[in-house]
């Protein structure tokens, strides 16, 4: 066991020592010194084959036919019959693709190590006498408060207690803009304080935490295998032992020994082996890197597949509020704008309060108007008298109701607001109509180009479900430009659409907030949570997209196809190289250390192939002007 | 029960996973052995009062796998 660590730990130097002695014997080939030359490759067979012979050894052992068996049993075979130029060069060859292989697969796992590697590791706990230690962050408890100073990392999750700072979360949603944080906000373990000092009473620790969360779900997704990967490992463990036995037909037909060997040399599954893990290694390193969670090869190979996207209204497409997203004011010194902010604050209607938000958010002050003898009227609105006006807020029917006559232009834009599928709100006083408001659901930016972007990367169908009336559905629907709407629906017949359109035979994926619509995320085929990684949405989802963006919709979904590509590009090459092999061997120019430079080269080859998933980004939409300013309506509108 | 986690140096073949896993399976009073391949972790829940960790790690060690860190809970 010692001699073993031993070798395990120095087969670079024997790698080293090995090429060494080639070069000594081909050196003595030169100056003709047949001694040299035997010498120097009898030595360099018997150095590089150690290491190998043992880890076959010790793979059987575990009743596992090795590749590395397949290679001691050709170059032993070489050795006796005296080919020793033969097996040192094999040796080498499979020991420096080893070395090799090893480097380059540590590019493809960069990810996930940075990932790691960002886990803080001590805090700074403050005691009952305010006096501060420097502690492992495995021993931090719950509730225990940490200070952190500016540069510093957040060691646990939890709420600020005192002070306040700006703060990047990139390791958690990939984003790297600074947030502002003050007393009572929520931080995350992993994130790290740009400037200004914090302290924090710790809500969750270790491995509790998102980050810990996030971490131990991408390490066991790259260990999740794909199909693709479990057919070849299932493959692999019949391959090797067949190779061994057709190798040794071929030499029992053939009475040709040195043929045999070859066979075992140019039948190693190498390729094929590595092929498909490594691209799922690189592509979900590229998705953690991103801001994109996916939960192993599996889910890679399906979401690719998905042709039907069904998304949840609220909190998906649209931002789960209403707002103004429209204004008439025909009023003067937006008086009109005032009282209606002065009437609306009595209410707690959701239309009433994107009024006042609408005015507080521009700054327009309401706070000297008295508002006395508030009354609602049902179905139609609100009167109050406001200072001396009599005011009067609601529909087109309590205008009617009240005698209030639109002109011809406000009848116009009432209609435009309405046409956009925007609620209205008509205020008026002394008689006339003095500003209309349009209200609707804030849709996210750039919801309408995302679509169009998953649609030209392979989606076929989009779907909107809500719990939401039809009217603002279709209103939604119309503007997003999404393929089918069904409305005022309860989860659960959210699910039995899912079930529908799989029994349609499509692949679903259900993208929700995963707040009430864990269902429907189970259900479908692929359930995407787009909640700011909430603990239910992370472990019932297939893929989490952390800051919950429609570019990680589009990046996840690109991923997923160009990650499968890129696995049968591998399974392709591959197969393709044991097959020009045996097509070289019978042709008769291909023995058996060309046999293990092609395979070796076609190891890097499938490895360099995974390593382009690792910068993968998929063209994002422009988002055009009129989606940007959703919010930053101007009130210069008036006519 | 407690849980320990190993960090090991990179492992680079799938049939080390096979080896560490039955290794450790083998032991009196280890369970749920779980070996991370791309992340070279092994995390095992094990009854202290059966085994050590040491032992946990020195299992390993002899395997001819070099445990950089253990963690134990």
């Amino acid at each position: 066991m010692k001699f073993q660590r031993y070798i395990n730990q120095h087969t670079n130097q024997i790698t080293l020592v090995t090429a060494i002695l080639i070069g000594l014997g081909l050196l003595g080939k030169m100056i003709n010194s047949d001694m040299i030359y035997t010498v120097s490759f009898i030595a360099a067979s018997i150095i590089s084959a150690v290491p190998i012979v043992l880890r076959a050894v010790s793979a059987l052992r575990f009743k596992t036919i090795s590749i590395e068996l397949l290679v001691s049993i050709a170059v032993i075979g070489a050795f006796i019959i005296g080919e020793y130029n033969e097996s040192a060069i094999v040796t080498f060859l499979f020991l420096f693709g080893t070395f090799l292989e090893d480097k380059t697969l540590a590019k493809t796992r960069h990810s996930i190590k940075d990932l790691t590697e960002m886990a803080p590791t001590t805090a700074l706990v403050i005691d009952d006498d305010g006096k501060t230690e420097k502690t492992d962050v495995d021993f931090v408890d719950v509730d225990d408060v940490v200070l952190v100073k500016a540069g510093g990392q957040i060691p646990v999750d939890g709420e600020i207690v005192d002070g306040s700072g700006h703060i990047n979360e990139a390791s958690i949603t990939g984003e790297s803009k600074l947030v502002t944080k003050k007393a009572g906000d929520q931080v995350f373990s992993g994130t790290i304080l740009d400037n200004g000092t914090v302290k924090v009473r710790a809500t969750k620790v270790g491995d509790d935490t998102t980050f810990g969360k996030i971490v131990e779900l991408v390490e066991d997704a790259q260990d999740t295998k794909s199909p693709a990967e479990k057919f070849i490992d299932k493959f692999a463990t019949y391959y090797t032992p067949a190779v061994l036995i057709i190798a040794l037909i071929v030499g029992l037909i053939t009475k040709d020994f040195r043929l045999a060997i070859t066979v075992l040399v140019l039948g190693c599954p190498g390729a094929l082996v590595i092929g498909a893990p490594v691209s799922n290694v690189a592509g979900i390193g590229n998705g953690a890197k991103n801001g994109v969670l996916i939960k192993g090869g599996e889910v890679m190979n399906t979401f690719a597949n998905v042709d039907t996207l069904v998304f949840d209204k609220t909190g998906t497409l649209t931002e789960g509020k209403t707002a103004v997203t429209t204004i008439k004011d025909y009023s003067n010194d937006q008086l009109g704008l005032q009282i209606a902010a002065a009437v609306e604050k009595q209410s707690d209607h959701p239309l009433a309060q994107a009024v006042v938000s609408f005015t507080n958010a521009h700054q327009i002050d309401f706070d000297s108007v008295k508002v006395t003898d508030a009354n609602t009227v049902k179905g139609r609105g609100v009167k109050a008298n406001a200072d001396t006006h009599q005011v009067l807020i609601g529909n087109l029917r309590m205008m009617n109701d009240e005698q209030v006559d639109l002109t011809t232009i406000q009848h116009r834009d009432l209609e435009n607001i309405q046409n956009q599928g925007s609620s209205t709100v008509i205020v008026a006083f002394d008689g006339q109509v003095q500003a209309i408001f349009g209200i609707s659901d804030v849709i996210r930016q750039g919801v309408k180009e995302s679509l169009a972007q998953l649609k030209s990367l392979g989606i076929k169908k989009t779907v909107m479900l809500t719990g939401d009336n039809l009217q603002t559905a279709n209103a939604v629907a119309k503007q997003i430009g999404i393929d089918e709407v069904h409305a005022e629906l309860l989860p659960e017949q959210k699910v039995d659409y899912v079930k529908k359109y799989q029994q349609e035979g499509h692949k679903v994926a259900f993208v929700g907030d995963g707040i009430n619509d864990s269902p429907s995320l189970v259900t479908a085929d692929i359930g995407i949570a787009m909640g700011s990684g909430t603990d239910v949405a992370v472990e019932t989802s297939d893929v989490v997209l952390m800051s919950s963006g429609f570019n990680e919709l589009i990046h996840a979904y690109g991923l997923s196809k160009k990650t499968v590509m890129n696995t049968k590009e591998n399974i392709i090459i591959a197969i393709g190289t044991v097959a020009a092999l045996l097509v070289g061997l019978i042709l008769g120019f291909i023995y058996m250390a060309s046999g293990m430079f092609v395979h070796e080269a076609s190891i890097l080859v499938v490895i360099f192939n995974a390593m382009r998933l690792i910068n993968y980004r998929p063209k994002m939409p422009k988002l055009d002007a009129d989606q940007l300013s959703v919010n930053e309506y101007d009130l210069s509108l008036k006519q | 029960m407690s849980k320990a986690i190993l960090q090991l140096d990179a492992l680079s073949c799938p049939s080390c996973m096979q080896k560490i896993k039955g290794a450790l399976e083998k032991q009196d009073g280890v369970e749920n052995v779980k070996v991370l391949f791309n992340a070279a972790k092994v995390k095992t829940d094990f009854d202290g009062d059966k085994i050590s960790a040491d032992k946990l790690s020195d299992t390993v060690t002899d395997l001819g796998y070099e445990v950089q860190s253990m963690k134990v809970k």
